[in-house]
């Protein structure tokens, strides 16, 4: 959906989403990263298990939602990357278990 | 021992930086608790690694102008918290924040909310489909990951946000594949009668001017007074359905659309802190009441930026500054002829920066539907309510906000009203016929932001 | 001027239940609601249908518990088909964690003792050990200090908002009257017999009134001689984000919603007309829930709120026919999602009749000695 003017070059790092290894740049968020996916959902709701996206990019909308790093619930465009993240989009009511 | 201060800011934007500068001239010992990584709120996020790099270039000068404010509040010694999280902000003032899932508090002598504004809350049919996103998430997503969109992007909505990502995305090699206008046509009619007060801020028409330029130039297709706006899909948007101004109904694929009908003053906290707000009827939202030094209804609570009101970055800066001296001032550091002193050029730059508002707000009034949303149009995301859910139980005798809250859950989810508070308090005032400044809005509660029971917890009072 | 059986003051869960049971034996009602920012009580329940426990050292009080239990089911049924509101009514038990040894044997005394108040009823507890309570909530993790908890056999929870919208809707369905934003500012008897009840500057008139007004209702019941002493008291609750299903059961002090979302709770505090949360209550609530079930440590509060109960000198409720002026009566209570079947019930009967059972007479409030009116 989103794609970067230049390479990150030395600022590359991996994170993997769903088990998938994707290039991101040290600094940007991890919904940045979402949006340069071939689907930009990140979760389903927890009450009719719509997909969702991110919208406000800025934490006020709570769509972007997803587990990072075994966190559920995370808001994804308030969370810088690091190297080896790992993100998995977050379906229906969340498991605290 | 509770750690203590004399200011806690909240935010590290325009407003929050330069107060914090200002307030630690006097010599006051001041804390700013910031949920970004980096200082620059919105306006300028990331302007730390972006302004020196190209896509700084692409943004503008006003954006790159941040860098000196940046560097400027590093250096002023405020006890600067990044990734941090306030949640609550209790009288005496105790500001609970987490960082790094490790809850403190902290005690302030007094506040200054600097958690700047948000984007409308503008609701269509599909507007939660993924693929619809705010303009101002496609710019921050410039700013913080140098992106854009990688196909001919869709906006639908009006207003001088529009415009600046337009000619930014234009200037990076992006594409518009249409504006869809919501503005009224010839709204440049409705600004004629603030056109003379505005003048004062004639660099700025320039510029808008120059924006409007540079659209053309580029042949954006644009359609003008579009009403009647839906987004549809399966499970992610595919195409926008829409009707421009004495056309026919259209239907264009897309799997991006861009949406913006103005920016709002952040009003959560402040409604938790019980902040008397007014109801702004030009700009069709609730506004802080303050004094000229931005102190609110609650002593010790002041607020600057564009959570003040909305006047852009220019005047985040300058309120900024006049909360500083007034804080000052509220402490017995200065006297009254000193602060008034300091601020009397301050006030008038923040006088040529407000010349433009009128004129803005009658030209880019938000679409008429945001008020009144159809039956079908999804109005709580995080619930999932539609605007027929929330009408039919808006007849159930007089109910207000809160009480449709109770009812139908609206205003539970994690966003805690940030998305709906404004399109419920519509849909009530049009259903019983009142204002919507007497309707009113949610009670916020806390935590100001979700966090973890483990997080509350684990909070460490010093004791 | 149209004149009503009954005027109920408070569309709460006690006036709401109340008027809903009226207005189903033909009674032509009224009811009054306060405004938007009023304080409701109503809103802030924690949703159980409880019995356990209830009325210690008061047996009446355990006994209409009991009973207005059992009459749960029905009323709950035929409420849900008026309103077409589900409630998410759930009656598959009720625990009450024990951390720790010496709460276990507390609580063990002290419903053996609660149980033998009310000798012709067959006790509605039992006590499980640590084996037993993880036998019964399979796949839930128990924190370490957990000792067990009292089963309540007759407990149950609802859906505490969504009880009083169906409340609301099914009364209006029999034909009551709603109107919101009209709080009850004055009443005053009429000649001929009856009431006027004044909002403001509107004006109603009833055969009877019921004061039904939560903490309002000590000014309007001293008019109309119900000098019912009541005062406030805070409770405040945490609710979570929607989450899997982690407790089937309902415990006195964590619920787990219909909706997914976990309600915590709740204090006990006196401090007058308070309404404003503490963070020092929302972290001893989450250090307490987190000790019972630690995986809701990662659980997202999304909610803090607070509410004030209606507390009457020993917790009871109080219901009463106004001797100086028949015709009025008031009815308060704390727990009026459990009594709300009572409620709708034999307390609208009473009314209806114009006479409450001697079997009630423990709650008029003269029991409280205040005053001599009334």
């Amino acid at each position: 959906m989103f794609r970067q003017l230049d390479d990150p070059g030395a600022a590359a790092l991996t994170i993997y989403i769903d088990g998938q290894a994707v290039t991101a740049r040290a600094g940007e968020t991890v919904a940045g990263v979402m949006m340069r996916q071939a689907s930009p959902v990140t979760r389903t709701t927890p009450v009719h298990g719509s997909p969702r996206g991110p919208y406000c990019m800025m934490g006020v909308c709570f769509e972007c939602l997803a587990t990072v790093d075994g966190m559920a619930s995370t808001q994804t465009c308030m969370l810088p990357v690091h190297d080896g993240m790992k993100v998995e989009r977050q379906h229906g009511k969340r498991s605290v278990a | 021992m509770t750690e203590k201060y004399d200011l806690v800011i909240v935010g590290a934007g325009p407003a929050g930086m330069h107060a914090a500068i200002q307030a630690r001239s006097h010599g006051l010992r001041v804390l700013v608790a910031d949920d970004q990584p980096a200082p620059g709120g919105q306006i300028w996020r990331a302007v730390e690694r972006t302004a020196a790099k190209a896509t700084g270039d692409i943004l503008g000068e006003d954006y790159q102008a941040g860098a000196a404010v940046v560097r400027g509040f590093r250096a002023c010694g405020a006890d600067y918290r990044p990734s941090t999280q306030v949640w609550q902000i209790e009288k005496g003032w105790h500001v609970y924040m987490t960082h790094g899932q490790q809850a403190t508090v902290v005690q302030a002598d007094n506040i200054l909310l600097a958690t700047g504004a948000q984007e409308r809350p503008a609701p269509f049919p599909g507007w939660t489909l993924p693929g619809v996103m705010t303009v101002g998430a496609a710019q921050i997503l410039l700013k913080t990951s140098g992106q854009v969109p990688d196909q001919p992007v869709w906006i639908a909505g009006s207003g001088p946000l529009v415009l600046v990502y337009i000619k930014q995305l234009l200037q990076a090699g992006g594409r518009v594949a249409g504006w869809l206008d919501t503005a009224p046509t010839q709204n440049w009619r409705r600004g004629l009668p603030h056109l003379l007060s505005a003048l004062g801020g004639w660099r700025d028409l320039r510029k808008g001017y120059r924006w409007m330029q540079a659209l053309r130039k580029a042949k954006v297709p644009i359609y003008r007074g579009v009403a009647d706006i839906r987004a549809e899909g399966d499970g992610r948007l595919s195409q926008i359905v829409f009707q421009a101004a004495g056309g026919v109904q259209q239907r264009v694929p897309a799997q991006l659309l861009l949406v913006h009908e103005g920016v709002v003053p952040s009003i959560h906290v402040t409604r938790a802190l019980e902040c008397e707000l007014d109801w702004v009827p030009a700009q069709r939202c609730f506004s802080p009441r303050t004094d000229k030094w931005g102190h609110t209804s609650q002593p010790g609570i002041f607020i600057a930026g564009d959570g003040a009101g909305i006047a852009g970055a220019r005047a985040a800066c300058l309120r900024g500054q006049l909360a500083g001296i007034g804080i000052a001032r509220h402490m017995g550091k200065i006297g009254d002829g000193q602060a008034d002193k300091l601020a009397a050029p301050v006030r008038n730059r923040l006088a040529r920066e407000l010349a433009l508002r009128p004129l803005l707000d009658a030209m880019y009034p938000p679409r008429a539907d945001t008020a009144s949303p159809s039956d079908d149009t999804i109005v709580c995301r995080c619930e999932e309510l539609t605007a027929g859910e929330i009408r039919a139980y808006a007849k159930l005798g007089r109910p207000g906000p809160n009480q449709i809250k109770s009812f139908t859950r609206a205003g539970m989810g994690p966003c805690q009203g940030r998305q709906c508070g404004y399109t419920i308090a519509n849909i009530l005032a049009e259903a019983q016929q009142r204002p919507v400044a007497e309707v009113g809005f949610y009670r916020i509660r806390p935590p100001l932001k979700p966090l973890t029971l483990g997080e509350l917890a684990s909070l460490d009072d010093g004791a | 001027m149209e004149s009503y059986d009954v005027i109920v003051i408070g569309a709460g869960m006690v006036g709401a239940a109340i008027a809903y049971g009226l207005a189903g034996r033909n009674c032509k009602v009224l009811v009054l609601d306060g405004a938007d920012n009023d304080y409701r009580a109503a809103k802030a329940n924690f949703g159980l249908v409880w019995v356990q426990g209830k009325g210690f050292g008061a047996p009446d009080y355990q006994r209409i518990s009991r009973r207005a239990a059992r009459m749960w089911p029905a009323f709950g049924e035929q409420l849900a088909d008026e309103s077409g509101i589900a409630l998410d009514y759930e009656n598959r038990g009720g625990l009450s964690f024990c951390v720790g040894g010496t709460e276990w044997d507390e609580r063990q005394a002290r419903l053996a003792s609660w149980n033998a108040q009310v000798p012709e009823e067959a006790a509605c507890t039992r006590m499980l050990d640590r084996g037993q309570l993880q036998s019964l909530l399979p796949g839930v993790r128990l924190g370490v200090d957990v000792t067990g908890a009292s089963l309540g056999e007759t407990d149950g929870h609802v859906n505490p908002l969504k009880l009083l919208a169906a409340l609301h809707k099914a009364l209006l369905v029999r034909g009551a009257k709603l109107i919101n934003d009209a709080p009850a500012t004055a009443i005053d008897p009429l000649s001929g017999g009856g009431f006027a009840v004044h909002a403001g500057n509107l004006r109603y008139e009833g055969a009877q009134v019921v004061i039904a007004a939560g903490l309002g209702s000590g000014r309007l019941g001293r008019m109309v001689g119900l000098d019912a002493p009541l005062r406030p008291q805070r409770g405040q609750i945490l609710v979570t984000e929607r989450l899997a299903p982690l407790l089937p059961l309902p415990a006195s002090g964590i619920r787990q919603t219909g909706e997914g979302t976990v309600m915590i709770g709740v204090t006990q505090e006196e401090v007058g007309y308070d309404l404003h949360t503490t963070t020092s209550a929302a972290v001893q609530m989450s250090r307490r829930a987190t000790r019972v079930l630690p995986d809701l440590a990662k659980a997202r509060l999304v909610r803090q709120w607070s509410c004030l109960r209606i507390m009457t000198p020993d917790g009871c409720p109080v219901y009463a026919q106004s001797s100086s002026h028949p015709g009025a009566w008031i009815a308060l209570c704390h727990s009026g999602v459990t009594l709300a079947s009572f409620h709708a019930g034999p307390i609208a009967d009473a009314v209806s009749h114009s006479a409450l059972g001697a079997e009630f007479n423990f709650f008029h409030h003269r029991r409280f000695d205040v005053s001599t009116i009334g």
